[in-house]
């Protein structure tokens, strides 16, 4: 079971550059077509200042921060038991290939499912980009099993 | 509302997928791993199917008109599975324009619901 004191743990704000080379990566990986998320001349005739984020980009911004499961390591859990449970965006502005975001992570809770069999861990993250202004606001729920064979 | 299909999401869009989002958790792309963790094979990760979700609401709202949205993961993605993406309006907010979507993807092969959501969008 995780320990509730880390219920409103923040993390340090950590700054991410958004990569035109990633974005491409991501575009492919999920098999993307629309041209804006390749080719900057799409995207800027589609009149985009360069490449944009697609909208579950987001929730890579902290892996890609070099932060993979921070806050997970710090609790102690085996990302084998490991199951995403909901992810939830709210999109305030668009941001771009050559923003840099920083990104803040809280947990907002921590509860237990299952006679202790699962946890279940809420965490909302802001990402602000280099004018101050709120892109993306998430709000991911982890679910870990606390026996791997669940 | 028209329904989309996405996959097979095969071995090699796994490895894509790890490399692309940075989520590099083996149990989605080492197969030694996920059978060492109690899985019978690795599965996809869950926001390959939003991403899929994504493109698939892009179908149905403005450019940028996605204002906000959740998803609940309800079960795996085995790999190879191919997903059907399905959406239906359960509201229609008149002063702003706004309508919202019933979110399901399925696997295509037997039915079973992986994901479910909401989405918010402008038309």
């Amino acid at each position: 079971m995780i320990d509730r004191r880390f219920i409103g743990w923040k993390s340090e704000p950590v700054v991410v550059e958004v990569e035109k080379g990633q974005l491409r990566l991501f575009a492919e990986a999920t098999g993307e077509t629309n041209l804006i998320y390749f080719d900057e001349e799409a995207a800027k005739a589609a009149g985009h200042p360069s490449l944009p984020a697609p909208p579950t980009f987001a929730f890579c911004l902290f892996n890609l921060a070099g932060q993979p499961y921070s806050y997970l390591r710090l609790m102690g859990v085996d990302i084998a038991c490991l199951l995403h449970g909901e992810q939830a965006f709210e999109y305030l502005a668009p941001y771009y290939a050559g923003d840099a975001l920083t990104l803040a992570t809280e947990i907002a809770d921590i509860t237990t499912k299952k006679n202790g069999a699962l946890d279940l861990v809420e965490a909302r993250t802001d990402a602000i980009n280099q004018r101050g202004q709120l892109c993306v606001k998430q709000r991911t729920v982890l679910i870990v099993r606390n026996e791997s064979k669940l | 509302m028209p329904t989309r299909t996405f996959g097979p999401v095969t071995r090699t869009i796994l490895a894509l997928y790890a490399g692309g989002s940075g989520d590099h958790n083996p149990i989605h792309i080492d197969s030694d791993f996920a059978h060492s963790a109690g899985q019978s094979d690795v599965f996809a990760h869950g926001m390959l199917s939003m991403a899929y979700l994504a493109q698939y609401i892009s179908g149905f709202a403005s450019a940028g008109g996605l204002r906000s949205w959740s998803v609940r993961f309800i079960a795996v993605t085995p790999v190879n599975a191919t997903l059907t993406c399905s959406a239906h309006v359960i509201g229609w907010d008149e002063s702003c324009g706004e309508a919202t979507l019933a979110l399901t993807v399925r696997r295509t092969d037997d039915g079973k619901r992986t994901v479910i959501g909401e989405a918010v969008i402008a038309p």
